[in-house]
């Protein structure tokens, strides 16, 4: 009984849960402290992924500005540490906080658009947080250069110096993460998003709020993604608007697409095809974007599921034609 | 008063950039209900072509002159014609009945491949634009209100299309046609017009348009880069958006409102916050008109 219904829910078995675990845990310790790097970089935008995945993945909102949420969850973090001498570990809370409450601002008014149009109103906020960081707003974000000077990370006493701990730290929310969406997705908020993705109208009919379940997703998912840029603070005492580019939301965007929308092994895939490969094939790294794009053509006609899609939404796309 | 007035002439010169744009954004719209994402990418290799046609010319005669701007227009347009109905042909039509979402991904992907592609064949660096190919006359209408040779060129030129295009769309047969076609496909298929031939006609104008206007862009601002066709392709898509998209007239107004409000804001605002002005606009449409001034209804509930 207890297999049939991991089966249906698609969890992976204990054994390959620690095995995944200890390997993650293993595996930066014989390489050097570039690829050690790249491992955090992978776990934040993982990270990212999946607070994207939430939005997009379940409850089916596009959403391309991403970004600014992650920028905002770092200028959070930059500013407390740098004006008022909070320890950056304290600021973590407020990053989500911030970013969650612009989440709920932002999508509060455009969440009866659909499709394309909500598309380009989050491109359009998205452009509107990186020019107000830019044209340095209230005088504090230090415009075009951004922010600096923050203090190093110190948990319980201990501080966070090379790559190796940051990565451990990020890999610690990662897991986080990982428990938190997985038990998502299978709740009655996440049955809920699932039914408003595939069909507003019927679950309206049905008696969910889709109102109340899409706000909650743009919700989530932005303070998450607060929480991956209050994470990047940890590591880089530097800020910039940069981080809220549009680039940045269409390499969040194709994370969670070219894995495989609302699959949360497609995120790592997306993560892996996106960050971890070009960084390591950093002499390609001119040809990225073009290949990106190459791959979002291709598999848009080949295989419009993913790579590794999530088992009902492979369903209901192969249903369809 | 005159500061207004040149305020507005500036306004309505960019406001025609804009106008040309959207006019590819709001055609393709019509025929597909999707978002011609790579349009931008597209605009911004016509700034490209027009650089390299201009620059062959001149080296080729031995010195530049107005003269030769008109071949390497056609030129232009026709190269980037071509590559939107490639686009159409390749990225678009496999999708057609595949949902929302697979069209638009589509659109961003080719959007990358072309501005990737730009990035390294002509290099990262700011491209400029020979000099002294329009004549640097101005007219003086007022005291202080003065028209320049380049925008009177602009505003001729765009003009001269926008009537044309008009004309094409609302007198002859495969302008009808376009026009049914954005109605329904299936009606349109059972009234005996060739539907795939009639996206590939818009996919021939839109892009020949938005090509032609990255090379007037091109020549007015002398100088761009790489990242001329996402800035310039959001802008262009708000006045898509502004006029009510899938309506032609529409595209016209939207662009050239949007480029009067975008002077007069970085005129009497802040030039660093027009750019913001023009997004809030968008929001605005969208939350409380997403008709749009002329258009139909968009946020339908399918």
């Amino acid at each position: 009984m207890v297999s049939l219904r991991a089966r249906l829910r698609q969890v992976p078995p204990l054994g390959w849960q620690v095995g995944l675990l200890a390997l993650a845990i293993l595996l930066p310790l014989p390489l050097n402290d570039y690829y050690r790097s790249v491992l955090w970089r992978t776990g934040i935008y993982a990270i990212l992924g999946l607070s994207l995945n939430i939005i997009v993945g379940y409850a089916g909102l596009f959403q391309l500005g991403h970004a600014a949420f992650y920028a905002l969850g770092a200028y959070t973090s930059a500013l407390l540490n740098l004006h008022f001498d909070v320890p950056l570990v304290l600021t973590w809370p407020v990053s989500i906080l911030v970013a969650a409450v612009f989440g709920y601002l932002i999508s509060r008014p455009i969440l009866h658009l659909r499709g394309d149009y909500l598309c380009i109103v989050t491109i359009a906020f998205g452009e509107v947080v990186r020019l107000a960081l830019v044209n340095n707003i209230f005088g504090i974000t230090g415009g075009a250069n951004g922010l600096s000077g923050m203090d190093q990370t110190v948990i319980f006493g201990l501080t966070l110096r090379s790559p190796l701990h940051h990565y451990y730290l990020v890999l610690f929310f990662l897991v986080l993460t990982l428990v938190a969406v997985r038990r998502l997705e299978n709740s009655r908020l996440g049955r809920a998003w699932m039914y408003v993705r595939e069909d507003e109208m019927a679950a309206e009919a049905m008696g969910v709020d889709t109102t109340r379940a899409k706000l909650l997703a743009f919700v989530l998912g932005s303070g998450w993604a607060g929480l991956a840029g209050a994470l990047y603070v940890a590591r880089i005492p530097v800020v910039s608007p940069d981080l809220a580019r549009f680039i940045e939301s269409v390499v969040m965007f194709c994370i969670v697409v070219l894995g495989g929308t609302g699959s949360i092994p497609g995120v790592f895939v997306g993560t892996l095809g996106m960050i971890t490969l070009p960084e390591i094939f950093r002499f390609l790294k001119t040809w990225r974007d073009a290949w990106m794009g190459g791959a979002m053509v291709a598999m848009m006609i080949a295989r419009p599921e993913g790579l590794w899609p999530s088992r009902r939404i492979r369903m209901e796309i192969r249903e369809e034609e | 008063m005159q500061q207004l007035l040149q305020q507005l002439i500036n306004g309505i010169t960019i406001g025609s950039f804009y106008a040309l744009v959207a006019l590819g954004y709001t055609m393709v719209y019509g025929v597909l209900k999707m978002i011609n994402f790579a349009h931008g990418g597209l605009f911004m290799w016509g700034a490209y072509i027009g650089l390299s046609g201009l620059s062959f010319l001149i080296a080729r005669l031995g010195h530049g002159g107005p003269v030769i701007m008109a071949p390497v227009a056609v030129i232009v347009m026709m190269t980037i014609a071509l590559f939107g109905v490639l686009i159409e042909r390749v990225a678009y039509r496999p999708l057609r009945s595949a949902g929302r979402l697979a069209p638009v991904i589509s659109a961003l992907g080719a959007a990358f491949i072309l501005e990737s592609l730009a990035r390294n064949l002509y290099g990262a660096s700011w491209k400029t634009y020979p000099p002294g190919l329009v004549p640097t006359g101005r007219i003086v209408l007022l005291e202080n209100v003065r028209i320049s040779g380049m925008q009177v060129l602009v505003l001729a030129v765009s003009f001269l299309l926008m009537a044309a295009l008009y004309l094409f769309v609302y007198r002859t047969r495969i302008g009808t046609a376009m026009r049914a076609v954005s109605l329904d496909h299936e009606v349109s298929r059972l009234m005996g017009i060739d539907v795939d031939r009639i996206i590939a006609t818009v996919f021939l104008i839109g892009p020949g348009l938005g090509g032609l206007a990255g090379m007037i862009v091109g020549l007015y601002y002398g100088s761009f880069d790489f990242t001329l066709g996402w800035v310039f392709g959001l802008k262009a898509f708000i006045s898509a958006i502004l006029g009510g998209i899938g309506n032609i007239p529409g595209a016209m107004l939207g662009g050239m409102i949007l480029g009067i409000i975008e002077t007069l804001g970085a005129g009497y605002v802040s030039p660093q916050w027009k750019d913001v002005i023009a997004y809030v606009i968008l929001i605005l449409i969208l939350i409380f008109r997403p008709t749009g001034l002329l258009g139909e209804r968009v946020a339908e509930k399918l």
